[in-house]
């Protein structure tokens, strides 16, 4: 996809004015917070469980090149095919030479960031081949042209009535226009029976993978409406597109981190279906795919390892830092601009694709530190944020008025003297105009912000002020 | 694709700040793949085996698995039929081509149909074994191979397993254990935890999203 990273202001204007977006976002508190907040509760362990998916990840990272060969080989020795790539050009090339070895017409897809990393639809269809997303919501999202606006909730921006009108449009012809549509377990069913022929038809089914085992050369997916196994069992061919960073040693050490994933994603103690793959079907089964092929995604991955904000490579996908974000909250995935919404985007955009693209999504958080506070393998999200934040501005990145703003603040914060006086005065100043309304509806250079709320006039003293009469310490 | 393997571990390296793993690190890398060491197992499996019984039918259900407790395996065709009939099923059931399932006594229901090997998407009832159960969280461990296809897990809209209870294990991790001791990896290991479900319409679970809108077992208690 283009990106629009660049544009965030103008995407969060028309996200704040989106009242179907307001209204569905404002169901993901008490959904997905609420649930995690149970699940959390439930296992006295899953704090412990943490650390060590912290440091399962962190030992697997110190050691890359070793897990990614001890992988590689496993897999040969299970009858399957490794195809490293370098760049998302790479990755699309490799898998639409799979594809076209069997002349395949119909591609049926797990849900995969990666896929939507590497822009594989877009490029399929322009080689004549119908690629066909199986997630319901990934579904949905296909049918309306748009990009996914969650990482595991990918249609989370939308309210059944637009789901309604994609169905209607997209099935004209296989189903009565009289149907009912009005209740979500219509639209499922419907949605069923279209996807159930697809899986079917599909010559080739590709899967994204949470984990790859370096013991056993595994892949696995974790997912909870079963499209990604008939996705990668009914085809001849299966292939699983995955980043250079989902290997973990063994099958104990992705046991551990599958205690926190599904808790930290959704709440649910286990997913629906937690799926380990070996290579090709094996001489007797009565099913599964015949070729098994993994193409392993660098893409910028193996330099960040190297960098300042190498702990982003420990994340597993989980979507708690962008549910618990009051940001992702108010102005959804779509403001974002790219692949990766919320906290993990603004760490994962400007890694990817560069600051000029990405500068303003570091910035589009309060701080506020509730993503860090729920990371699943504790990636310090702020400091990774705040390296951003400072490299914009050493690298002269940032506009200048941005740039010399902060320039003038840090003066006075240099200054304490004249930081206490300048404040004092402004405060005074400020108390004074508003004395009669006791608050402000306009304010010269903070349009932004009066624009949706009031500013309250000061009252009393600074704080630095009350902070020193109440007797607090003095540096 | 050699160059573009040599270039991706070549930059991983370089960024690592290694040319090679010396032997006393590769050794040591090694021996921690062939170790299976655990993480922190959460006690609520801490049972005897009655309880961690109780513990799986009570995660199980949590999940929306349905479950039947029979006294011994000639209890379960009688069962079975109860469940077609109770959910308006019919009598076809397609069935794992599993010997262990074989020697349950069928033959006592006459008014079952049943055909065995995978499915095609055509089928209403998948009647399967299990290789074992996990308590922690109500999970089904089920393998691949000639007696027991993927497609019967995932095609049916109902997924009948029959299990016993000495299968019920505590932990993910015991299951492996298990599995090396029977022998080798197969293609697929499914991990099941309640039927299909999805939440991507306004966040409202619904079940049977693409899989099966029914998981029901019968637990054969041979403990």
């Amino acid at each position: 996809m283009e990106p629009t990273s660049r544009k965030f202001n103008a995407n969060v204007r028309v996200a704040l004015a989106n009242d179907a977006l307001q209204s569905a976002l404002g169901k993901i508190e008490s959904g997905f917070v609420v649930n995690r907040a149970n699940a959390a509760a439930r296992l006295p362990e899953f704090d412990a469980l943490r650390d060590q998916a912290r440091d399962i990840k962190d030992h697997t990272l110190d050691n890359l090149d070793f897990y990614l060969e001890a992988f590689e080989s496993r897999v040969h020795e299970s009858g399957g095919h490794v195809h490293w790539a370098s760049s998302a050009a790479d990755a699309r090339r490799a898998i639409l030479d799979i594809c076209r070895s069997v002349d395949a017409k119909i591609v049926t897809k797990g849900k995969s960031m990666i896929a939507e990393e590497i822009g594989l639809n877009e490029y399929l269809e322009k080689n004549n081949i119908e690629p066909v997303e199986t997630d319901l919501g990934e579904y949905i999202i296909q049918l309306r042209k748009e990009p996914p606006s969650h990482i595991i909730a990918p249609a989370i921006h939308l309210v059944k009535e637009q789901v309604e009108d994609a169905f209607r449009s997209a099935h004209e012809g296989m189903f009565d226009p009289g149907r009912s549509l009005e209740e979500p377990r219509a639209l499922l069913e419907e949605a069923r029976a279209v996807l159930r022929q697809r899986f079917l038809d599909a010559d080739v089914g590709i899967t994204g993978a949470n984990f790859l085992i370096a013991a056993t050369g595994s892949t696995v997916i974790v997912t909870n409406e079963g499209n990604g196994d008939l996705t990668q069992t009914l085809p001849t061919i299966h292939i699983v597109v995955a980043s250079l960073e989902k290997v973990v040693p063994t099958l104990e050490d992705a046991s551990t981190i599958l205690r926190v994933l599904a808790r930290s994603a959704t709440g649910q103690e286990y997913s629906s279906y937690t799926t380990f793959s070996n290579g090709p079907r094996r001489n007797g089964d009565p099913d599964g795919p015949e070729q098994f092929h993994v193409v392993l995604l660098d893409n910028g991955r193996s330099d960040l390892l190297g960098g300042p904000v190498r702990d982003v490579l420990r994340c597993i996908r989980c979507g708690a830092c962008m549910n618990h974000c009051p940001v992702y909250g108010a102005v959804g995935g779509h403001s974002y601009g790219w692949v990766y919404p919320g906290p993990i985007g603004a760490v994962l955009t400007p890694s990817f694709l560069g600051l000029d693209e990405g500068r303003h999504l570091p910035n589009a958080s309060t701080f506020c530190g509730r993503c860090e506070s729920v990371c699943p393998v504790r990636i310090p999200l702020l400091s990774l944020m705040r390296h951003y934040r400072e490299q914009s501005f050493e690298e002269k990145i940032s506009p200048p008025a941005e740039r010399t703003g902060l320039g003038v603040w840090a003066f006075f914060a240099r200054h304490p003297a004249l930081y206490r006086f300048t404040t004092g005065l402004a405060m005074r100043a400020l108390a004074w105009a508003g004395r009669k309304q006791g608050r402000f509806s306009t304010l010269p250079f903070a349009g932004g912000w009066t624009a949706h709320r009031d500013l309250p006039a000061p009252q009393g003293d600074t704080f630095q002020r009350q902070w020193s009469a109440r007797g607090g310490r003095q540096r | 694709m050699s160059a573009a393997r040599d270039a991706v571990l070549g930059r991983v390296r370089k960024s690592l700040g290694r040319k090679t793993i010396s032997a006393e690190d590769r050794a040591e890398l090694e021996a921690r793949l062939a170790g299976h060491d655990r993480g922190v197992i959460p006690a609520r499996t801490d049972l005897d085996a009655k309880s961690l019984v109780d513990l799986f039918v009570d995660m199980a259900a949590a999940v929306d698995t349905t479950i039947e407790r029979v006294a011994d395996a000639d209890a379960v065709p009688a069962a079975l039929s109860e469940f077609l009939a109770r959910h308006n099923l019919g009598s076809d059931l397609r069935m794992a081509p599993d010997p262990w399932l074989d020697t349950i006594p069928w033959a006592g229901r006459p008014t079952l149909t049943i055909t065995k090997g995978p499915s095609d998407g055509g089928d209403d009832v998948g009647v399967t074994a299990a290789f074992a159960a996990i308590a922690e969280t109500g999970t089904l461990m089920l393998l691949s191979g000639p007696a027991s296809p993927t497609t019967l897990n995932f095609l049916p809209g109902n997924h009948v397993v029959v299990l016993r209870a000495s299968q019920v294990m505590g932990a993910y991790e015991d299951g492996w254990d298990a599995l090396r001791d029977s022998g080798a990896m197969p293609r697929t290991v499914n991990f099941i935890t309640g039927p299909s479900r999805t939440a991507d319409i306004e966040q409202k679970i619904l079940l049977g999203a693409h899989g099966p809108k029914r998981l029901h077992i019968l637990l054969i208690e041979d403990t």
